[in-house]
């Protein structure tokens, strides 16, 4: 890839690779160059200009030149010194003095950096605007007044989110006085110009956002121009406790800190008042951020209670349980099985157990082969069977990061209609296909970027079959010469012109149609252009496999067809595990298809419920309350701590009584199983941190152990027999399970999600009605961002037991009657 | 330095003391002559003009505590004021969270809130007396001279709580004409003004 180089920052040596930012490399080799506009992964706003450094003697700004061999960069002389004070001390005028009651204050890079730049006097005025503060959604709160136009917000909503939410607007402030133009360092003087004429406004035109509520953009906020309206005013910063961990509720496991803090001066317990996130590295979504508190509260020890909960093991036929649970309490469950013959039962997880499975025999190896992470560098990326913007923000962000900085193409494909992820980037393109068509969606994807020679001849002649030679029309640019009369002005005289102007002819063209872009829902005719166009200088190539591949009825060949795939192409290749730790359990536990007998639910409903959800029988610890580890979508296993105490029974307990525990949960830890890819290491002992070169130290990866590799048969492929209205199980994007929907700022309601077109024809309370009699009676919601006729029905409810209404597939034909 | 200087200059004298009884019967002699004498009388004279003075003439030096309490400076460093605003009557405290930071005791703790004008609402203050050292850092650090110290040095109660609310420190509403400054702890120092840089305005 690109070359070592060697570059001297204020005379030490640095090695970079070409074309790193000057400003990254100084961070990665500890260096410090000031800097609050850039963001690391997102593209250089240069709005701040505090980066400004001398590169072999000519200034340029750190965080968006690229570093050449041998370039030699000071990042103090006396004149940047200047141009930063007096970037400083314009920063400062007309800031409001309310520091004191400030939610930045003590982590307030303003304030930071007035006091690192020495700034104690003030040298520039201007007559301040009035600026209102306003509310943009239910978690975001703007002070206009705090803000400082770094633009950091608008950056992150576009570069990493996608949801492009924010944009500077007109800040109607007066002009600067003409003089400073002369008497000002230059610098200086271009940023202040820029921010007299902004503010930051939703960029739809309203006073409201309507976006995804992930709240990264108060978490880059360097100022308290934007915060989380549920934490203003409730804390200082320097109160909180920060407890290093991952979240819990999806597979990304992102990494986060708990806030914690005296919960009021009456009640001196410990509460979670905020997340925070590395987000240089990692940025968060809204159940992430906003979904912590759903902590087990007021739990004590009752030994009636393990009394009976150890009965109930014990009379168990079978335990059903989900993906909320760390890789540690998986184990118990599996050694509870492996004793006494419990069988195991997780819905969210078997499936994707099974495409493993047949993956793996297929590929010879346990995992799928690439890391999300290691996909951030793709410049073409493709999606499929995967709702992109609900099922996984990590995996969405990784779509949209990768068109908007690495200039990349992409090409999604999926039945349920989307209106977001088109705006990720000028190439992506869209293809809603049928459902149940996800192995035509592999075929093309073979004809289109397999090595033809490497496929077995049945595919071969598939893919021929779909060629087809058809005739198109096509508009051609001409130039046709036509003669005017021209009157000349001065003498008054007419003369006549000869001039060219372009017209446009209609011409037939033959041209190859793919019928596969037209089963699919493509565009067929441009397809041969528009793909050439997408492909232009594409090196790195990535492929996104969700949740829909694994509840399908044709799963297993459509896992032997990624294996093909990835056989076939040079594509990286990284599944989405449906759940949370999905993938932890996927590897721990083995698992059954049914229930029988008496059912012990874990977070489930059953016959006995043992649940952190403080609705059970028997009560174990939240995720926020437990030490523990889970596997995530990079296939890394990572610690959680528990950010609040926990006084209650766990799992570990019942083990215990059982014969079968052992001292403490995390002792489990280092007995994770060394044949499915773990690590005989100590919880106390994985690290969790990001370093300033921006490399990951969070726990440590699981190795992609070999798997005896099998003969690949591809099956016939099927048609979907699903018809009518279709309904597909779908949460909506901030809720993933019991636990999100507990917090308390988390409040998309369980019912059905629909598309703005599909809710006028609704109404607002509706019965759907499954093929197997069973039905829900749920209100409508809409979602704007959805299109076309699908309706979606949410799992985030255990007790509602969507899983067994859809059975093995993530769609369901339905009938929906207003109520 | 010479021999001669640190001797120094002074006139010592050595005074004439008889010398010190030795035996039993000259220690015997000189009890009996200072006794007779009433060289005792001769010192509690002045007892006895003060003792006369005070029960009759009306000029006592002791203070009758409880029933009388000494002025005591405004410096002077007890439980804690929470002071108002002179001209609003709003309290001054805005809830940075400063003297709960600077507390050496970590015995400060503060609740705050949004509230509905979109301010920082101090709902509630409290200082814990069991752990205060008054070492008055807090009315130091404070940006708005809200907390000081006073004169409150009676700490003895059936519950502490009873004075380490924000009511119980807040200067009483009907009393804010008395509510005084001084220059002293956390106080603006006298020469401020000359210490400030002033800021330039575009108007
Ligand atoms: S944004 Fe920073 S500088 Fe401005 S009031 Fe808040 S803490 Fe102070
Ligand atoms: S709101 Fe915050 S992040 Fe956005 S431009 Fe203003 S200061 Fe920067
Ligand atoms: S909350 Fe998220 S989606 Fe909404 S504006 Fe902020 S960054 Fe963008
Ligand atoms: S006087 Fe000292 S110990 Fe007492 S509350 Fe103030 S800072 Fe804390
Ligand atoms: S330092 Fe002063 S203004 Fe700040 S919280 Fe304490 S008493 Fe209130
Ligand atoms: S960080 Fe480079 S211009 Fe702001």
């Amino acid at each position: 890839m690109s070359k070592e180089i060697t570059i001297t920052i204020d005379g030490i040596e640095c090695k970079a690779k070409e074309g790193e930012y000057i400003l990254n490399i100084a961070r990665a080799n500890g260096i410090f160059i000031p800097a609050i506009c850039y963001l690391t992964r997102c593209s250089p706003t240069l709005a701040c200009r505090l980066c400004l450094v001398e590169a072999d003697g000519k200034r340029v700004y750190a965080c968006n030149a690229k570093a050449k061999d041998g370039m030699n960069i000071v990042t103090q002389t006396e004149e940047i010194l200047e141009e930063r004070r007096a970037i400083m001390e314009v920063y400062d005028v007309n800031h409001p003095l309310q520091c004191g009651v400030c939610d930045q204050h003590g982590e307030c890079e303003l304030q930071n950096y007035t006091l690192e730049m020495e700034v104690d006097e003030q040298h520039y005025a201007i007559a301040d605007t009035k600026r209102e503060t306003k509310n943009w959604s239910s978690v975001l709160h703007y002070d206009a007044g705090l803000c400082i136009v770094c633009e950091r917000c608008v950056t992150v909503c576009k570069d990493m989110i996608g949801d492009s939410a924010l944009k500077t607007g007109p800040r109607g402030g007066d002009k600067l006085d003409k003089s400073y133009k002369e008497t000002m360092p230059k610098d200086a003087y271009a940023m202040w110009n820029k921010l007299q004429k902004s503010i930051i406004v939703p960029s739809n035109g309203t006073e409201y956002t309507n976006c995804s509520d992930c709240g990264e953009c108060t978490a880059v906020c360097p100022v308290g121009a934007l915060t989380e309206r549920d934490f203003i005013y409730k804390a200082n910063p320097w109160e909180l406790r920060e407890v290093p961990s991952a979240c819990a509720h999806c597979s990304s496991a992102c990494h986060l800190y708990y806030e914690t803090r005296f919960t009021s001066i009456d009640d001196p317990s410990e509460k979670i008042f905020r997340i925070k996130n590395e987000f240089h590295y990692q940025s968060l979504c809204g159940a992430g951020r906003f979904g912590y508190d759903y902590e087990n509260r007021n739990v004590k020890k009752d030994p009636n209670a393990l009394k009976r909960a150890v009965e109930a093991i014990k009379k168990a036929k079978t335990i059903r349980f989900n993906s909320m649970i760390t890789n540690e309490e998986a184990l118990m469950l599996q050694t509870l099985k492996e004793k006494f013959g419990i069988k195991l039962v997780n819905k969210e997880v078997k499936p994707f157990q099974n495409f493993l499975k047949v993956y793996g025999k297929a590929k010879g190896q346990m995992l799928y082969s690439n890391s999300f992470k290691d996909m951030s560098s793709s410049d073409f990326i493709v999606s499929v069977g995967a709702k992109l913007r609900n099922d996984n923000p990590a995996a969405r962000y990784l779509f949209n990061n990768i068109q908007k900085i690495n200039k990349g193409a992409g090409f999604y494909f999926h039945p349920v209609g989307d209106t977001l992820v088109p705006t990720f980037g000028k190439s992506v393109s869209v293809f809603n296909h049928k459902v149940g068509d996800e192995e035509y969606v592999m075929l093309l994807l073979l004809d289109l970027f397999a090595d033809k020679e490497k496929l077995p001849s049945e595919i071969k002649e598939k893919l021929a079959s779909f060629k087809e030679k058809r005739v198109k029309k096509v508009k051609e640019k001409v130039m046709k010469e036509v003669v005017e009369k021209v009157v000349d002005k001065e003498s008054g005289e007419e003369k006549e012109v000869k001039k060219k102007v372009p017209s446009f002819e209609e011409k037939e063209v033959e041209y190859e149609a793919n019928l596969l872009v037209e089963k699919l829902g493509g565009d067929v005719e441009n397809f041969n252009e528009e793909f050439e166009k997408a492909l232009k200088k594409k090196e790195d190539f990535a492929l996104i496999v969700g949740e829909d591949f694994y509840f399908h009825p044709k799963a297993a060949n459509l896992a032997k067809l990624v294996a093909l795939f990835e056989e076939t192409t040079d594509f990286k290749v990284a599944f989405i595990p449906p759940k949370s730790n999905a993938l932890g359990v996927a590897l721990i536990c083995d698992l059954d298809e049914n229930e029988e007998g008496f059912v012990v639910g874990y977070n489930e409903p059953g016959d006995f419920k043992i649940s952190a959800l403080g609705d059970g029988d028997f009560d174990i610890p939240a995720m926020n309350q437990q030490e523990g580890t889970t596997t995530n979508m990079n296939k890394r296993v990572v610690p959680l701590n528990a950010a609040l105490d926990y006084e209650g029974y766990e799992l570990n307990d019942i083990m215990n009584e059982l014969g079968l525990g052992k001292n403490l949960t995390i002792d489990w830890t280092e007995a994770l199983p060394v044949e499915k890819g773990y690590q005989v290491a100590k919880f106390d002992d994985l690290p969790n941190y990001f370093a300033n070169d921006m490399s990951e130290h969070r726990g440590y990866v699981l190795a992609n152990m070999p798997v005896d590799k099998e003969e690949v048969i591809i099956e016939e492929f099927s048609e979907s027999k699903l018809e009518g209205q279709i309904a597909y199980r779908c949460n909506p994007q901030r809720q993933f399970n019991d636990f999100t929907d507990k917090a308390h700022q988390i409040f998309e309601p369980f019912a059905l999600y629909v598309s703005p077109e599909k809710a006028k024809e609704l109404g607002e309370f509706v019965k759907v009605e499954f093929e197997n009699g069973e039905g829900l009676e749920l209100p409508v919601e809409v979602d704007e961002r959805l299109s076309g006729d699908i309706v979606e029905v949410p799992d985030f409810k255990a007790e509602m037991d969507v899983y067994s209404l859809f059975g093995k597939n993530r769609y369901a034909q339905v009938k929906i009657t207003k109520v | 330095m010479s021999e001669k200087k640190r001797v120094g200059v002074q006139n010592y004298r050595f005074i004439e003391l008889e010398p010190t009884p030795t035996t039993a019967w000259g220690k015997f002699k000189r009890v009996l002559k200072r006794s007779v004498k009433l060289e005792l009388f001769v010192g509690l004279k002045v007892t006895f003009r003060e003792m006369f003075k005070a029960l009759f003439m009306g000029e006592m030096h002791t203070v009758k505590y409880p029933l009388e309490k000494l002025p005591i400076s405004p410096r002077y460093r007890a439980i804690h004021e929470m002071k108002r605003l002179l001209e609003s009557g709003h309290y001054r405290c805005i809830g940075c969270g400063l003297c709960e930071k600077i507390c050496i005791s970590d015995c400060i703790r503060m609740d705050t809130r949004y509230d509905e004008n979109q301010r920082k609402e101090v709902v509630e203050y409290t200082i814990n007396f069991g752990r205060c050292i008054f070492c008055g850092y807090c009315a130091e650090v404070c940006p708005e001279l809200a907390i000081t110290h006073g004169g409150r040095y009676e700490t003895a109660s059936e519950q502490r709580a009873s004075f380490s609310l924000f009511e119980d420190m807040l200067t009483p509403i009907d009393k804010l004409k008395e509510q005084k400054e001084y220059p002293g702890f956390g106080a603006i120092s006298p020469n401020a003004d000359e210490n400030i840089k002033k800021t330039p305005l575009a108007y």
